[in-house]
């Protein structure tokens, strides 16, 4: 068998489709893309765009349909054969090996050889990862040890990883997630390099600007299905939007006027973990939606799960309706009526082997039990009434929450605390991974509790988002508060220069 | 009753049915007593286990437990003179603290429950032996305790004690696992302990609780085993129970990664398992294969659960493709 990889590459699906048990995750779906060409891949959380890449990276086998490359049919494409003909992945999951360093991660499985033993030649390994770090414009040379790496680090190590070998096909699934501004720059400058070069980039994000910025094309899925296609001159945001949700999103922030009630939750002197030294103060209001933006490593996460007492206090105090919590636990927390959806929804936030009525039920058991047994009757009709409030597109409360999208997940993790009827929700990148319609959906949400006199903090590194819903905005800067802006004061330029400091 | 205990019942009845088959000894009141018997002795530890390894935890130590209670138990009585009652506090309350230093260690140490337990198993059993000086812990001769082997060793209307003893604690463990609140958050520290702690779980006392009853359980068999058997000989009593537990828990599908699992399962687990005992003396097999014949019953019954589950999915996937072509049709 001859493979041509070199040259540019030229490829396309047709017709390919794939089935679940209980979805059909795509159906005939066609797309082409050739070499020195970017395409960007949009479409809402389950629209089958991830299943799509699966299949050109042939770790699934489509039920029907054909992918053809430089003018022949692949029938059987394994991993092994989609990295020889130059296809490479940057996948949304980082998976890296944190026991082993920079070199040893990019270069997993093509590791070089050298000497009369055939032993590992560090040296020449070096050699070849440092250019492409360079070109990455990364903070960490080949010798870190991965561990020590942040998440927008890890990120660039998988793009890295992707560059080192003969790439014709960078296939990009949603790798700014994480990272900074900056950074996000860098990349999108890498992009039209390899580009120039003759590359052939299919771009995966949920941040439209990026795709403004970069594509050549646009490619829409919705449910499974093509949704349309744009060229260059006919990229737009509205446009965009609409191709993906099949309808126009009016008025995406429906930001209504709150009248911020009394203060309901104050941070005195907080140090947390990550910036031991740096105490934080903040008061938050009830009704009021408060965002604590700052960059990627500011402390923010940090200073959630302090809040909720997951990590303890390193110092300060946290006071709820002016009382101070007593022994700041998660349970003190949650029974002074504060919660948190936490950053990382599967690990963190649900129980995804779990059906949806467990996961929405779960912090209630104790409320609702009767004698320390669980009431079964009042679960299923709190879990019914939940999923009719917020929305959850599920066959059934009885179905694994894992079998949910994105979008519905994050509304299950939601729901489990609408029922405690919090005082202080803490929301921390709430809409990270999840489609532009339930992303709408949220912040309906959000506007709806704080009009019933909620206090919410919503951590995000979303900048739309951040002045899009925010009602004041605190922005925090190594581990400190760095200036609060009020809703007149909201500007990119502003919170940015307060980031940044 | 879930899917998977309904296959297992049916394994059971025919693993039963076919032994019955073969040697119509196996129904005669005496051999179904005596299994019966052995059932709820074996049972009783192999439920505190599946209550550990609910919370994707293990506890290898108890067979050495039951050594070290069951030496003292009887030594107690038989040498000190203590009276039975008090002797049996003494022993609860040393299982009790047993599970509480496995716990604490576990959560508090953040030691490997594997780690923890072995060591366990190592020191109690020495202990054991120490204690005895390796020789054998019984009652003197003519010795007689009405009360306590009436309790303990007697039968009403024909059924063991030890049957009704794990008959009360299955129905009383199917209400904590499957009923309350504690039950719900053993499933939720084993599933994902990190997302129960999100959730306002105490995910530490759940775990050193889980041990605590764990151990309890283990105290009260240790009492049975030591009135079944009357005299302790501490360098084999108990060896290797541990494993059978586990073995029963597996079978009745409790996952070691935790989170899942049902008593129904773990007692028709212990049921298939002793009828597997049975079978080797009825049926004229070499007592050495033993071990051989629950291997092989067990591994063949884990490989067929994955497989069928297997099915399972490459049928429903079938079934959505059918669908899909037929909507196009029409």
């Amino acid at each position: 068998m001859t493979e041509l990889t070199n040259g540019p590459l030229s490829l396309e699906l047709s017709g390919i489709t794939k089935v679940y048990p209980g979805a059909v995750a795509l159906n005939k779906v066609s797309l082409g893309i050739r070499g020195g060409e970017v395409v960007g891949l949009i479409g809402e959380n389950g629209a089958g765009k991830s299943t799509l890449m699966k299949v050109l990276g042939g770790t699934i086998a489509p039920d029907e349909g054909e992918v053809i490359i430089d003018g022949q049919a692949v029938s059987a494409l394994t991993p092994a054969r989609a990295a020889r003909l130059g296809i490479a992945f940057v996948h949304q999951e980082l998976n890296p090996f944190s026991n082993l360093d920079v070199t040893a991660n990019v270069l997993l499985g093509r590791e070089m050889r050298g000497g009369a033993f055939g032993l590992i030649d560090r040296a020449a390994m070096e050699e070849k990862v440092r250019p492409i770090l360079e070109l990455l414009g990364t903070r960490f040379g080949p010798r870190d040890p991965v561990a020590d790496l942040s998440l927008a680090d890890q990120q660039l190590l998988e793009i890295a990883r992707a560059l080192s070998i003969n790439v014709r096909l960078l296939i990009l699934d949603e790798p700014t997630s994480s990272l900074t501004i900056s950074e996000t720059n860098r990349l999108l400058a890498v992009i039209r390099k390899l580009r120039d070069d003759g590359v052939a980039v299919l771009f995966i994000t949920h941040r439209l600007t990026e795709i403004v910025e970069v594509a050549d094309r646009v490619v829409a899925l919705r449910d499974g299905c093509n949704a349309g296609e744009l060229d260059r001159g006919e990229i737009s945001r509205d446009r965009m939007v609409r191709m993906m949700i099949g309808r126009d999103v009016n008025q995406f922030y429906d930001k209504s006027d709150h009248a911020p009630g009394q203060p309901v939750l104050a941070l005195k002197g907080v140090r947390t973990k990550a910036y031991p030294t740096h105490a934080v103060d903040l008061s938050l209001r009830a009704g009021e939606i408060t965002c604590l933006a700052g960059l990627v490593g500011a402390g923010r996460t940090e200073l959630a799960r302090a809040i909720f007492g997951i990590d303890a206090l390193e110092g300060g105090s946290v006071e709820i309706g002016g009382r101070r919590l007593a022994s700041h636990s998660v349970p003190d927390a949650i029974a002074a009526g504060i919660c948190l959806v936490p950053e990382d929804r599967k690990a963190e936030g649900l129980f995804l082997d779990f059906p949806i009525l467990e996961n929405i039920a779960m912090p209630s058991h104790r409320a609702m039990a009767r004698g320390g047994f669980v009431d079964l009757e009042a679960e299923t009709m709190l879990a019914n009434a939940s999923k009719d409030k917020l929305r959850i597109k599920a066959a059934s409360l009885d179905r694994a929450v894992a079998e949910l999208s994105g979008g519905n997940q994050q509304k299950v993790v939601l729901a489990k605390w609408l029922a405690m009827n919090p005082k202080v929700i803490i929301l921390d990148e709430p809409t990270r991974g999840i489609d532009v319609g339930a992303k709408a959906e949220v912040y309906q949400l959000m506007q709806a509790l704080a009009a019933q006199g909620v206090a919410l903090l919503m951590i995000s590194s979303d900048m739309e988002e951040v002045i899009g819903v925010s009602d004041r905005v605190a922005v925090m800067c190594r581990g400190r508060i760095s200036g609060v802006l009020e809703r007149h004061e909201l500007s990119e330029e502003a919170i940015l220069w307060l980031a940044v400091e | 009753m879930q899917k998977k205990d309904i296959g297992l019942a049916t394994l059971v009845v025919t693993v039963g049915a076919i032994v019955a088959a073969v040697n119509p000894r196996f129904l005669s009141p005496i051999n179904l007593a005596n299994t019966a018997n052995l059932i709820g002795l074996f049972g009783l530890f192999s439920i505190a286990e599946a209550f550990v390894i609910v919370t994707a935890g293990i506890e290898l130590s108890i067979g050495s437990v039951i050594a070290l209670i069951g030496v003292i138990f009887v030594d107690l009585i038989a040498s000190f003179g203590v009276p039975w009652p008090v002797a049996l506090a003494i022993v609860m309350v040393l299982s009790l603290l047993i599970g509480l230093l496995h716990g604490w260690l576990i959560t508090r140490l953040k030691l490997q429950p594997f780690v923890v337990t072995l060591c366990g198993l190592l020191i109690y059993r020495g202990v054991a032996r120490f204690y005895t000086r390796d020789g054998t812990a019984g009652f003197t001769f003519g010795s007689d305790f009405p009360m306590l082997e009436f309790l303990v060793s007697g039968r009403t209307a024909g059924v063991p004690h030890s049957v009704i003893a794990f008959a009360l604690v299955a129905v009383g463990a199917w209400f904590l696992l499957h009923r309350t609140v504690f039950g719900r958050h053993l499933f939720a520290v084993g599933k994902n302990a990190e997302a129960a702690r999100y959730s306002g779980i105490n995910t530490d006392r759940v775990i050193i609780q889980a041990y605590v009853l764990c151990a309890f359980l283990t105290g009260i068999s240790a009492v049975f085993f030591a009135m079944y058997t009357r005299s302790v000989q501490p360098s084999s009593h108990g060896n290797f129970y541990e494993l059978y537990g586990i073995a029963a828990a597996v079978l009745g599908g409790f996952s070691l990664r935790g989170g899942e699992g049902s008593i129904v399962g773990v007692v028709l687990g212990v049921i298939l398992l002793q009828i597997l005992q049975n079978l080797v003396n009825l049926l004229g097999i070499p007592s050495s294969l033993n071990f051989a014949v629950m291997g092989s019953v067990i591994l063949a019954g884990v490989i067929a659960d994955t497989q069928f589950s297997r099915y399972r999915e490459v049928r429903r996937q079938q079934i959505a493709m059918q669908a899909l072509l037929d909507s196009d049709k029409g």
